[in-house]
């Protein structure tokens, strides 16, 4: 019996073996623990929620997916995510463009104090954009903010930053103050993984600059600029910071129901709507996700360079 | 000429001739100069304003100087303001960004090492649903948390900020990604052939191994909690729980709402948000090789 496989194995120390199968579940569990408490509990809870109803006289009633069916017939709700996409289609694409401009100009080393750009132009994403909100709130305003200033000494009328037809812009301009050396980073750390001698090689084949970034930088960076353009479909659909502080000085163009999420939030914090808030988000996770997942789609089919 | 160091700025070098190359070289950088300006205009603006008087923010140009230097009597009045609430909210946007810098990173760590080095039953769905968290967005957590921690006894406890931000589903991945990469699976088993428990093997080899990735993940999650400002404008109702974003916004609107003397908070609100991003803008030059070596794991892969 002493010569069976088993037997002839490492003398391991008891419970050597066991610990080994039981690591990695201890290592797991503190985090684990927590997502199960902040993120799976209350996407449960609020899924249980959005199947009630709360009613001022008669409290809670079970609702099925009555919640549901109002959102999808919601103008309030379809408003909000319209106006977004609005704003993604023109924001995004300029706020990426740019990055990736920089990026590859920054890269190659054709310009003077590189060291500079990079960081200047990183430095907005470390102001919390609570606090970009309220310094652009008073460069825009019309109380003491410069252009007003400049306006009035050139007596010509002063531009309404905060009207209706100009706050989405207003709004696009601070994000991309916030976001776009971010996104310049990222460009900028996946160029200068691509190996140095791929230029070399397509220099020696007689390929011009415009053509090694098209052909040879574009498509290697494709996995960088998709992971920006999904975070910035999620980022742009749960937009709620900045319009809902710029409603302080722009009650009138910013309803509470600008964003989908400041929609939510007043529908939880005023109306006590707990149930169709929690239908509301849902929803709005269901657009957001399935935004992302059609975008993949759609350029994994016509990958630049393929 | 051929045997020079292939790198990507020498392509351009060699398609050209100097002088064009030159006059290239000057219209990027005033291009880039340009974008430059635009970043830097509204720190400038808030530099500018913060040293000056209440009538003069309203009396001077923007973008010049007041009539008289104010900054420390803004400072003074911003430290003074409510009993001097402004540096008990500093002090808690230290305390949560710090524990959940930690916190992040240790646990994080911790998870990433499991799936990284260990083989065990529902290893792919859990990784799989820990990265779909990531697309869960995250406003849409934080009224059910609210609701849940009420029915918990937690409301209005700092702890319904730290918790939930100690959680950072791209931190496992990026562990996870440097793990495999930066420990050595032999160096693992030859410490467990000396007898050493997976406890020590972790704190001694581990961790050791992976510092700088755990500094890239303490700074994202320190970052990401000291702007956030969702999450605690929710959670938290007493004003000295709340940190340095929530209290600042709530001058900000009672600033904007005019009466009451609101419009005396303007220059203390303009300091204090100068005063609230120097430990964001110290972290991110201090730190800057974790936070890009963090971005170059996450994009690549």
């Amino acid at each position: 019996m002493s010569n069976s496989p088993a037997a002839t194995k490492r003398p391991g120390r008891s419970g050597g073996f066991a610990s080994r199968k039981l690591a990695p579940y201890l290592f797991l569990t503190p985090f684990v623990l927590l997502f199960i408490a902040f993120i799976v509990a209350p996407l449960v809870y609020a899924f249980y929620m959005s199947l009630y109803r709360d009613t001022l006289v008669g409290g809670r009633h079970f609702a099925g997916a009555a919640s549901y069916i109002k959102v999808t017939g919601d103008a309030k709700f379809w408003g909000g995510v319209w106006n977004l996409v609005l704003f993604g289609v023109v924001q995004v694409p300029i706020m990426l463009g740019l990055a990736l401009l920089f990026a590859i100009v920054l890269d190659r080393g054709q310009v003077y104090a590189k060291g500079l750009f990079r960081l200047g132009f990183f430095l907005p994403y470390a102001v919390p954009s609570v606090i970009a909100t309220i310094i652009w709130g008073y460069l825009y305003g019309p109380n003491f903010g410069p252009f007003t200033q400049i306006a009035k000494a050139l007596s010509i009328p002063p531009p309404d930053f905060l009207s209706p037809g100009a706050m989405i812009f207003s709004l696009a301009n601070m994000v991309t103050w916030e976001y776009a050396g971010y996104n310049m980073v990222i460009y900028y750390a996946a160029l200068k993984a691509i190996p140095s001698d791929l230029a070399e090689a397509s220099r020696i084949d007689g390929a011009s600059s415009w053509q090694f970034a098209r052909l040879i930088q574009l498509p290697l960076l494709w996995p960088a600029i998709l992971l920006t353009i999904i975070f910035s479909i999620n980022g742009t659909l749960q937009l709620f910071n900045e319009p809902y502080l710029m409603r302080s000085l722009a009650s009138n163009t910013i309803n509470s129901s600008y964003t989908p999420n400041l929609y939510a939030y007043s529908l939880a914090t005023q109306g006590q709507q707990y149930g169709y808030a929690a239908a509301v988000s849902f929803v709005l996770g269901i657009v957001i996700a399935g935004a992302s997942y059609i975008f993949t789609l759609i350029t994994n089919r016509r990958r630049p360079g393929q | 000429m051929m045997s020079a160091t292939p790198d990507i700025a020498t392509f351009d070098a060699a398609t050209r001739r100097p002088g064009e190359r030159r006059r290239s070289r000057i219209i990027l950088t005033l291009l880039l100069s340009l974008f430059l300006i635009y970043s830097f205009v509204p720190l400038i603006y808030l530099v500018l304003s913060s040293t000056k008087t209440n009538g003069d923010l309203f009396a001077t140009f923007g973008f010049g100087l007041g009539t008289e230097f104010n900054l420390w009597q803004n400072l003074s009045d911003l430290l003074t303001r409510d009993n001097g609430i402004f540096m008990r909210w500093m002090f808690n946007s230290v305390v949560y960004s710090t524990a959940a810098g930690l916190g992040a990173a240790i646990f994080a760590t911790a998870a990433g090492y499991a799936f990284a080095k260990f083989k065990f039953v529902g290893r792919k769905p859990l990784f799989a649903l820990v990265l779909g968290a990531v697309m869960i967005p995250q406003t849409a957590l934080v009224v059910p948390i609210f609701l849940l921690l009420a029915l918990s006894g937690l409301s209005d406890n700092p702890l319904g900020v730290i918790l939930p931000s100690m959680i950072s589903p791209i931190g496992v991945y990026l562990m996870r990604v440097y793990i495999e990469q930066a420990v050595d699976d032999e160096l693992l088993d030859a410490a467990r052939i000396d007898g050493a428990g997976e406890l020590v093997i972790f704190r001694a080899i581990v961790l050791r191994l992976v510092a700088p990735g755990m500094v890239t993940v303490a700074l994202l999650s320190f970052v990401g909690t000291w702007n956030n400002y969702f999450l605690p404008l929710i959670v938290l109702r007493s004003q000295d729980y709340q940190p340095i974003t929530v209290g600042l916004a709530t001058w900000y609107q009672l600033a904007q709402q005019g009466g009451g003397g609101g419009q005396v908070l303007f220059s203390i609100i303009i300091t204090g948000a100068l005063v609230s991003i120097i430990p964001v803008i110290a972290a991110f030059l201090l730190l800057q090789r974790f936070w890009q070596g963090g971005l170059t794991a996450g994009s690549i892969k």
